[in-house]
């Protein structure tokens, strides 16, 4: 008996994205656009995450190093702007980059989940993706969560009882003393090298920049950045457990008035 | 050739057409030769569910020499099975060992419905070759060979590219059922010649684009790459990714006039 086939025409498209409008918003709409988005948005912030250690490698210095930092990146540039202009224009290109690497991140995962409505019965075995490649909405999660509550604890103090307005050293210090929120900081930190070691790397590909002569040292060069940001992110928490880095007013002073002692 | 025989137990993914409901079925399989390829083993566990009157297993397969693309299925949770850089057809039992489990399943994707049992309708990647999976050429009389001068390292690129056999394994495999690598060998084997120069921003964005109607998006994980019967590189996406944004963003008057 022969087997009856239903020849079918095809397939109904599971997306059919508006055609027309600016060339921008055209290459936006489309998967390969929002990932070149998301490259360029990751160079950002990978920008601020580099910047952000070695300004906070300060610590290590003294109290009025890293205070001084602080105060620096208020009055940066000088007299050329009014006081935080410069800050305010880097925040808000931040939160742009931000906002723009979510939204993407959204667009793709919806774009990936109706590509394969029904997935595999059987156990799919992997052969080439990593636990990062594999993991980068959970790390990138992770680490939007824990942002929250970085900017909570340490900008806007809401959620550190000892929070000082302008005094940087030792809102980091009396927070990483509390060794839930050190752990929790340094979770989000193995987080953030995951998603990095492929992001890293990834962004060169979707970019189209490739190599291969140098596409072996896009891949070193993105597990060398993600290693960079790991040890240098967590030997901060570390340090204040292990009483390497302490308050510069010890005890139970005010910290306000210890603050004028030091004339900070 | 070997005399030894294996025996090994196959669990075969059965659905009665595109909207029934699926359901793995289990065969004892003894008598199996070490140098059968796999379409064979699954030929002999055909004849015998025919003796007994029962439907065979349907499978998609022409040449069983690697090239033309039709066979193809998940063994063992892996495009084409563990050996890398071969169709199922050129994949040997000898790969496996006396008394292992192989579990085989059609593609999964939402362009890919199953037709029956491991059958899947690859029509969407058709759709993707028609937007623009050509050049136009005059036809007359042949050109001289050589006429058009390639460097060899390009012109061995795009042999690379051009390898495709178009089976939807890069799609099967990928976490994101994208058909980046499918789509990234045909865009480029065109792209990266002379030949192909005159449709060559019109031939990506179009391919993109209907490439995204029907598939996923490409997050890099390399399955693509791995599961190729002809081990495409990734290197084309990262090539296609380049052309689609030049064709999108750049002043087309002046990119359609250089060789980048």
């Amino acid at each position: 008996m022969a087997a009856t086939l239903t020849p079918r025409g095809g397939v109904a498209p599971v997306r059919r994205p508006r055609k027309g409008g600016p060339a921008i918003v055209r290459f936006y709409r489309s998967a390969v656009g929002k990932k070149w988005v998301m490259a360029v948005t990751g160079i950002a912030l990978m920008g601020f995450v580099l910047v952000h250690l070695i300004g906070n490698i300060k610590l290590y210095l003294s109290k009025e190093e890293l205070n001084l930092y602080g105060e620096a990146l208020r009055d940066m540039p000088g007299h050329l702007l009014p006081r935080t202009w410069l800050l305010w224009a880097f925040r808000l290109g931040l939160v742009a980059a931000f906002v723009l690497h979510v939204h993407s991140a959204w667009g793709l995962t919806v774009i990936n989940r109706r590509a394969r409505p029904v997935g595999y019965q059987s156990k799919r075995d992997y052969v080439a993706a990593t636990f990062a490649s594999r993991t980068m909405r959970w790390t990138g999660l992770i680490v939007l969560l824990y942002l929250v509550f970085h900017l909570m604890d340490l900008t806007w103090g809401n959620a550190n009882p000892d929070f000082v307005r302008g005094d940087p050293y030792n809102n980091l210090v009396y927070s990483m003393q509390r060794p839930a929120v050190a752990l929790v900081y340094a979770l989000a930190n193995v987080a953030l090298a995951i998603h990095l070691s492929h992001g890293a790397w990834s962004l060169f590909q979707s970019l189209g920049i490739n190599n291969p002569r140098y596409n072996g040292a896009l891949r070193r060069f993105a597990y060398g950045f993600a290693g960079i940001i790991l040890v240098g992110n967590l030997s901060f928490p570390i340090a204040v457990q292990l009483g390497l880095v302490d308050l510069a007013c010890p005890g139970d002073d005010p910290v306000a008035e210890c603050n004028e002692e030091s004339g900070l | 050739m070997s005399d030894k025989q294996m025996r090994i137990t196959l669990t075969a993914w059965r659905q009665d057409g595109p909207d029934a409901p699926g359901r793995f079925e289990t065969y004892d399989v003894p008598g199996v030769s070490p140098d059968m390829s796999f379409l064979e083993m699954l030929d002999v566990v055909n004849e015998r569910l025919q003796r007994e009157g029962k439907e065979p297993i349907a499978f998609d397969h022409d040449c069983r020499e690697g090239i033309c693309g039709s066979c193809g299925m998940m063994i063992n949770g892996q495009a084409h099975g563990p050996e890398r850089g071969t169709a199922t057809c050129q994949l040997h039992m000898r790969k496996f060992r006396d008394g292992d489990h192989v579990t085989i399943e059609p593609w999964r994707a939402a362009a890919f419905p199953v037709i029956r049992d491991l059958i899947v309708d690859r029509t969407a990647l058709d759709r993707i070759i028609e937007s623009g999976g050509y050049i136009s050429a005059p036809t007359g009389g042949a050109p001289d060979a050589n006429l058009i001068p390639i460097p060899k390292p390009v012109a061995d690129a795009a042999m690379d590219a051009a390898a495709c056999i178009g089976c939807g394994a890069c799609v099967a495999a990928c976490p994101n059922g994208a058909a980046q690598l499918f789509t990234a060998a045909k865009v480029q084997h065109l792209n990266l010649l002379p030949q192909g120069q005159a449709e060559r921003w019109d031939r990506t964005i179009n391919m993109v684009e209907t490439m995204e109607e029907y598939f996923g998006s490409c997050t890099l994980h390399r399955e693509c790459e791995a599961a190729c019967p002809k081990s495409i590189s990734i290197d084309f996406i990262a090539l296609m990714n380049r052309d689609y944004a030049k064709a999108q963003l750049a002043q087309r008057r002046l990119v359609g006039q250089t060789f980048p």
